[in-house]
Formats: C-alpha cells, sequence, structure tokens
C-alpha cells in the first residue's frame, strides 16, 4: 500500500483529539458541564458512560454538527466548527442510531457516503460487504436495525481516514457480528489509524481499547488505560492457609472479609492498589491455596455509577 | 364490539391527545373562513342593490365561476357566502381529513410507534378505527360550528345547514379516500401524494363542470357539495350520495386492510441497485429523493392547465359587466380581454400551486435533518451551503419549470379547443412572469429553515395566505396593505395586463435576500435531529 495521508500524522506530537472543559447547554439542560477528552493519535480510546451522559452530544460537537458554549475543543489540529468540510475528508462516523432512505439500496448508501468523502475504494467496500454479509439490494425501508447498522459500518469502514468516531457501533448486531467488527477495528489499529469508541458494552471497549475515558452527566470522572485503572478497583480473593488467619480486618484496603474454618480460609475483595502488601501478610500464615479474580471493566463502571444504581434500586426495596 | 377493534378506546383517547392542537386550528381555520367571509359580504354589500351589481358581473365571469364555483342565488348574501367558500372549505376538510388519517395510520406504521401498540391487547383494526372516529368527529363537529355561525350571522337556516353540510361531505369522502391510499401506499408521503392528487383533481373537473358541460361538476365530491345549492332552492340528496362514497371507499380501505402485511403497502417493495456512482454528488442525492414527487407534480400542474386551456371556448360565449368584470379586466369587456382575464386568473391560481410545490420540495432539506439522514451526509465531506444548494437547486427549477409547463399546456389546449393556437406562448410567458413571486415563497422557507428550524411549517401559511388572497381579495375588497403582503399581487397579470419587469426585479432581489439569509443561518445553527 503506499503511504496513505493518515501515516503522516504519526509523526504528530499533537492528538488527534484534545477537548478541554467542553460546556454545551441545550437550552436550560446542561448537556456536557467541563468534559474533558485526551485521544492520542493512534490508540483505540473507548468512551464510556451510561445513557444520557453526554457521549453522543460530544461526538456531535467533534463533527461540527452543534457549536459548543465553552471550554476548547481541537480535531485533527482543526477547529471542528469553522474546519468542518476539511476535517470530514480525513474522518469517518458510524452513529449507533441509522435511519437510511426508505428507497435508496444498502449499496447506494454506501456509495454516496463514500462519494461525498472523496471516493470509495471499491475493493476494501466489497470485502467488508462480504465479512459483514449484506446484501447491498435491499432498500433502507426492508432492512432491519442490525442491516441498518452494517450498512453505516460498512461506509465508515471503507473509509480510508486517519480517524474514526464510532458512537455505539454494534447496537443491533448479533455476537458474529459483533466478532467480525473488533476484527476490523483490530485492523484499523494495525494501520497506525485512531479510533474513538463510544459505548457502554464494556467487553467490546475491554477487547479493543488501549485507554479508557468514563463520562457522567458531561463530565469526565476518569481516564486512563485499563491497567492504570485497575489499580482503582478491586480485586477479589479466596485463600486458604495452612494455619489460622489473623490481623486481615486491621490492613488498610481489605472489604468485605468473611472467615471460615476457624479462620483457615478467607473471602475478600481488596483495593488493587494494596494487594502486594496483603499478599505479603498472606505469605506469612503459609498459603495452600489462593485464587484471585482480576477486576473487570464492569466493576469499575459500577463503582461509578453504583451509587445510582443504589439509587434506582431503593424504591423496590 | 369483535376482537379486531379491542382498544379503540383508549387509542381514540391517545389519538385525540397527539393531535388535540392540530385539530384546534383546523377547526378555528375552518370555521373563520364560513364566518369572516358571511360577516365581511355584508359588511362589504349592505343593500340589494350592490349585491345585484355583484351578481352580474359574476355571473359572467368564466374566470371566477371556474375558481370557486357554479352560480347560484348570487344576489343574495347566503348565494355569495356559499359561493365563496364552498370550494376552498371543501379543499381544507379534505386537506385536513388526509391530514388526520395519514398521520394516524400509515405514519405510525411507518415510523414504528404502531408495532409497540399492536404487540398489546389492542385488535388490528383499532388503530384505524381510531383515526376514522377522530376524523368523522372532527367533521361532524365542523358542520355543526359552521351551521351555527352561519346561522348567527343572520343567514337562513336551511342554507347555512346545506352549506356546512357540504362541508362536512367532502371531509369524509376525502377521509376514504386517505385511508384507501394509506393502504396502497407504504409510505405517507406516496399517501399524502395520491390523496392531493385526488383533492386537485376533485377541484379541476368541477372548475371545468362548472364552466361548460355541467356532467363533469358530478364526477367531483366538491361538485356534489355545491350541487345542493346551499340558500337556493336546497336539495339534500347529493349529501347522502357522498356519504355512500365515503363509507364505500372505507370498505374498500378495509378489504385491502385485511389483504396487506403490516408495514406493507399493496406494492412489494422491490430491490435496488447494489451499487451506484453518484457522480453528481449531493445534486445527484437530492433529485433522486425528490424525482418521483417532482414528477407527479410536474404531471398535476399539466393537468391542471390542460383542465383550463379546455374551458377556453365557453369563456367568449359568458359576457358580463359591472364591478368585477372591472377587477377582472381592467375595465376592458371586449371578448379577447375576457378570455384573457380568465386565463391571467387561471395561470395565477396555477402558480401558487407551483409555489406549494415549491416550498414542499425545499423544505425536504429540513425533513432530511429531522429524519436524522442529514448527519451522515453532513459528516462528509460535503458543506452545509451545498447541502441546502441542492434541494433549493430541486425546489427552483422544478416549480419555475412547473409554472412554465403549467402555462403551455392551458395554452396548447385552449389551441386544440379553439383551433387557435396563439395563445401557447404568451400563456408560456405568463406562467414564467410568475415565477419570482414563486422565488420569494421558496425563500420564506429557506430563511425559515435557516434562521428559525422548528417553525418551517410557517412557510405553509404563506402559501395560504397568497392563496387567500387570490380567492377572496377582489370580492371582499381587503385593505391593499393586505393584499400587497402576497407577492402574487405585484405582478402583471399577463396577458391581461402587459409584462412588466420592475416588480419581477425587485421580487428576485428580495428573493435573493431571503435565501441569503437562510444560508447565512443554516451555516451557524446546530444541526438537530
Amino acid at each position: 500500500m503506499s503511504t496513505p495521508s493518515w501515516s503522516a500524522s504519526l509523526s504528530h506530537v499533537s492528538d488527534t483529539i484534545h477537548i478541554d472543559g467542553l460546556h454545551k447547554s441545550f437550552g436550560t439542560t446542561r448537556a456536557l458541564d467541563g468534559l474533558d477528552l485526551v485521544v492520542e493519535t493512534g490508540e483505540v480510546h473507548g468512551f464510556l458512560g451510561p445513557n444520557g451522559a453526554g457521549k453522543s452530544t460530544t461526538i456531535r460537537v467533534l463533527l461540527g454538527m452543534l457549536r459548543h458554549d465553552g471550554g476548547t475543543v481541537r480535531l485533527l489540529d482543526g477547529d471542528p466548527w469553522s474546519d468542518a468540510t476539511a476535517l470530514h475528508r480525513r474522518l469517518a462516523y458510524v452513529p449507533g442510531d441509522v435511519t437510511l432512505w426508505p428507497n435508496l439500496s444498502g449499496g447506494e448508501v454506501i456509495d454516496l457516503l463514500g462519494r461525498l468523502r472523496g471516493g470509495v475504494d471499491r475493493a476494501r467496500r466489497d470485502d467488508l460487504i462480504e465479512r459483514f454479509q449484506l446484501d447491498p439490494t435491499k432498500r433502507g425501508r426492508s432492512y432491519s436495525k442490525g442491516n441498518r447498522q452494517k450498512v453505516a459500518l460498512v461506509a465508515g469502514l471503507a473509509a480510508n481516514t486517519e480517524l474514526l468516531l464510532l458512537d455505539e457501533p454494534t447496537s443491533g448486531l448479533d455476537p458474529l457480528m459483533e466478532e467480525v467488527f473488533r476484527g476490523a477495528v483490530q485492523e484499523v489499529r494495525e494501520q497506525g489509524r485512531t479510533v474513538l469508541l463510544s459505548s457502554h458494552i464494556l467487553s467490546e471497549v475491554e477487547a479493543l481499547c488501549d485507554r479508557v475515558t468514563i463520562i457522567r452527566e458531561g463530565r469526565t470522572v476518569e481516564s486512563g488505560t485499563l491497567a492504570e485503572m485497575r489499580h482503582l478497583t478491586r480485586t477479589s480473593v479466596d485463600v486458604t492457609t495452612s494455619r489460622p488467619l489473623e490481623g486481615l480486618d486491621a490492613l488498610a484496603g481489605i472489604h468485605d472479609l468473611v472467615l471460615e474454618q476457624g479462620g483457615a480460609r478467607a473471602r475478600f475483595d481488596v483495593d488493587t492498589a494494596r494487594i502486594g502488601e496483603t499478599l505479603t501478610h498472606l505469605g506469612t500464615f503459609g498459603i495452600t491455596a489462593l485464587t484471585s479474580t482480576p477486576p473487570t471493566l464492569e466493576e469499575l463502571f459500577l463503582r461509578h455509577y453504583g451509587d445510582e444504581i443504589e439509587a434506582a434500586e431503593e424504591p423496590v426495596s | 364490539m369483535t376482537d379486531s377493534f379491542t382498544g379503540t378506546g383508549t387509542l381514540v383517547r391517545l389519538a385525540l391527545r397527539r393531535t388535540r392542537f392540530a385539530l384546534l386550528w383546523w377547526f378555528v381555520g375552518i370555521s373563520a373562513l364560513y364566518y369572516v367571509t358571511a360577516v365581511s359580504l355584508a359588511a362589504t354589500y349592505p343593500d340589494q342593490a350592490s349585491l345585484d351589481r355583484l351578481a352580474a358581473s359574476v355571473e359572467g365571469n368564466a374566470a371566477l365561476l371556474a375558481m370557486a364555483g357554479p352560480d347560484y342565488a348570487l344576489d343574495t348574501l347566503g348565494g355569495q357566502t356559499a359561493w365563496q367558500t364552498s370550494a376552498f372549505g371543501a379543499i381544507l376538510a379534505g386537506l385536513m381529513s388526509t391530514f388526520l388519517v395519514v398521520r394516524l395510520t400509515r405514519a405510525g406504521e411507518e415510523n414504528g410507534q404502531d408495532e409497540l401498540i399492536r404487540a398489546d391487547v389492542v385488535g388490528r383494526s383499532a388503530t384505524t378505527a381510531a383515526a376514522l372516529v377522530i376524523t368523522s368527529a372532527i367533521n361532524v363537529v365542523l358542520v355543526v360550528a359552521v351551521a351555527l355561525l352561519l346561522i348567527a350571522s343572520d343567514l337562513p337556516v336551511a342554507g347555512s345547514w346545506a352549506l356546512a353540510l357540504a362541508l362536512g361531505c367532502a371531509g369524509l369522502v376525502f377521509m376514504g379516500f386517505a385511508l384507501v391510499f394509506c393502504q396502497v401506499s407504504s409510505t405517507t408521503r406516496g399517501a399524502w401524494g395520491m390523496s392531493g392528487g385526488v383533492i386537485a383533481l376533485a377541484y379541476l373537473l368541477r372548475a371545468v363542470g362548472d364552466v361548460g358541460n355541467g356532467a363533469l361538476s358530478w364526477l367531483s365530491p366538491i361538485g356534489w357539495g355545491q350541487q345542493m345549492r346551499a340558500y337556493d332552492d336546497e336539495r339534500w340528496w347529493p349529501a347522502l350520495l357522498s356519504l355512500a362514497v365515503a363509507i364505500a371507499l372505507c370498505g374498500l380501505a378495509r378489504a385491502l386492510f385485511d389483504r396487506r402485511d403490516f408495514g406493507a403497502g399493496l406494492v412489494a417493495a422491490r430491490r435496488g441497485p447494489g451499487t451506484r456512482e453518484w457522480r453528481g454528488g449531493a445534486y445527484e442525492l437530492a433529485w433522486r429523493l425528490q424525482r418521483p414527487t417532482v414528477i407527479g407534480w410536474l404531471i398535476g400542474l399539466a393537468v391542471g392547465g390542460f383542465a383550463y386551456g379546455s374551458i377556453g371556448d365557453d369563456v367568449g360565449d359568458l359576457v358580463g359587466d359591472g364591478d368585477l368584470s372591472d377587477v377582472m379586466t381592467g375595465g376592458e369587456t371586449s371578448g379577447t380581454a375576457l378570455v384573457d382575464g380568465f386565463y391571467a386568473s387561471a395561470v395565477l391560481l396555477l402558480a401558487i400551486a407551483a409555489a406549494a410545490f415549491g416550498v414542499a420540495s425545499v423544505l425536504r432539506a429540513r425533513a432530511e435533518e429531522v429524519n436524522g439522514r442529514l448527519e451522515p451526509v453532513l459528516t462528509t465531506a460535503l458543506s452545509r451551503p451545498t447541502y441546502l444548494s441542492s434541494h433549493l437547486l430541486v425546489a427552483l427549477g422544478a416549480s419555475t419549470l412547473g409554472i412554465a409547463l403549467a402555462g403551455f399546456a392551458t395554452g396548447l389546449m385552449n389551441g386544440v379547443v379553439s383551433g387557435d393556437y396563439g395563445r401557447v406562448w404568451p400563456l408560456t410567458w405568463a406562467g414564467l412572469s410568475y415565477a419570482p413571486a414563486i422565488w420569494v415563497l421558496i425563500g420564506v422557507a429557506v430563511a425559515l429553515i435557516g434562521l428559525v428550524p422548528r417553525l418551517t411549517s410557517l412557510a405553509w401559511v404563506a402559501i395560504v395566505f397568497a392563496a387567500v388572497v387570490m380567492f377572496f381579495g377582489p370580492l371582499l375588497q381587503f385593505p391593499d396593505w393586505v393584499t400587497n403582503v402576497s407577492p402574487f399581487s405585484h405582478l402583471a397579470m399577463v396577458p391581461l395586463e402587459d409584462l412588466s419587469w420592475p416588480p419581477i426585479m425587485w421580487l428576485t432581489a428580495v428573493a435573493v435576500a431571503l435565501l441569503a439569509a437562510g444560508y447565512v443561518g443554516f451555516r451557524r445553527r446546530d444541526v438537530v435531529n
């Protein structure tokens, strides 16, 4: 392959997306309230948050559809509002809720979006249609939700752009197609292109993303690599020792401790940051069996939104 | 009640909740049409002598007969009220019924709301039944309200009920048509297109019939109402004819409904090509999306032209004098001037129809945005001004071509009927001379899209206003400033009057200014879903 335009930007020091203190209101509703987001060039960045947190609004500001009220936004070294058309040549967008023209076929829509962006890579397009098992001759009104989503995915992934903005792109896809999607994003990553993946499917983010940003009510609450974030989570430990355990409850960072078999077996959660000193302490009692379950993104997510879930459950109990 | 109708009551309440404001505006608008006309006529023509003069001028004027309806008791206030309101009122009732039926049945199937409802404990026919209940009810309410308003304006009781019934019967017949088309077409756009076509055809059939051979008026649901002869020896059986046709249409719709799948029309969706070059980019997209509508409107405008052209020979047979002929002919009463006057107003009417088409066409740019189909397109290298231009070009081009075609068709058919083809090019030019007014109304729509996108439907108010000025302006003697708000009022009535360039120039300038405002606004505002 000849040097595509996006590889030139790999040498750039600046980030592909740099958002600082973004504000956007719709009337009296504050959609974004000081949101920060940095996407480095060449990474797959997960963008997480519950429904209504502001993910789509952020992406629509990045696309120049919405004009922001405050803060700074830089996209590919440009201003997403005033340089919209020029920037759009260098990015592709896949929405989560795809509306097609009822009387245009899926193939026509893919070609239209490619053409309007500046050209269609036929081989890539045909390959993606094949992999996603899409029938391009059906008209918009006769596609199911999943198939409409595939049309948008093929159109977006076929574009040879340096940035992909994916807004919950797999809603409606079956697990097989979800796998095809993951494969396609892996290829994009290997080509050194940048991806912003908004999602609330955590396994998808965990499998694909280098770094994640978690937002809530229009504000960034956490951002970093998954490894960094796991330090903020708890690891579940189930340990059996030859001598009864003592002093565990005095250790910092131990939660939900349950002692069994006269203290010879313990189950507890420990702050991932304190797992080392905890293991040292356990070692003094002669470990005979130990299982530890690493924290998942689900737990991370629950930690940030857990109080919401509890609040929602309260009226029921 | 059978299972098929389970839940109808709840759905009627839901429909009422969803359409209450629309119902209110239709009710107020249509009632006001009748009441205001009756009251202003009484004020404008206070004595019998003035009414006699008015009647004498109207009786000889083919243009007015074609526009409004047959002449019954035109020397009475009641007869004048009926004559001026019956055609316009029937059209409004038809549009109202179509709006309600399409909105409450096919629209729900198209966007999926209905699926949610039908999965509940709701009979198969409940949605349709609820739509018919609401639509019939508003028509009945209108009949009662209009009759009482007319009686309150000191018009005879029997005639008032006849005129109001004519309105309601037209509403019910067009309700039946709309329901049939909602089964035939799988899209709201298609159902609207066919229903609008039938209303326009009904209007044209009675126009040709009222001027020439009366038989054609009997093919028109609008004609049936006018043949009830309100305020002039009323006959009531045409109301039964209307009701029978309305019931028959609902029966037909029911039969079609039982033969189709949920969400589908009678015509199965065909496959499309798997690929397309799109060399024309956004412009090709706008044309591809609007092509069916454009072709439909062009055929409609040509048919309208043919209808008016075919009247040609009969116009000369009618001779009139008095106030209105002066209004229509600028004081000349020679046969040629009368015919020219007739065609000048026929082309004006077609021009307003072409303006409605132009506005509908350019509003597609906004409809795409509301339906969420603009965002994927705008996130490519397509700029906002180019996007807006793509739909604007179709709207300007097609409406300008449409009015030229309508004028040409009028002249051509006039030639076929009279053997003299001398009016073909003058009438084509007459049509084109109205283009700047059409552009102004398209400009209003674009300005609304750019500056106040939530209120784009106000563009329709501008169209309705232009139509009201045309229908009622000369007879009700609106103040000049009211008449002058309509862009059509400033242009010369070609071929009756000579083409005048200054209004053409400044109306074009106004259109350009409105378009510029719309473009600036559209560049600066948020794109919303």
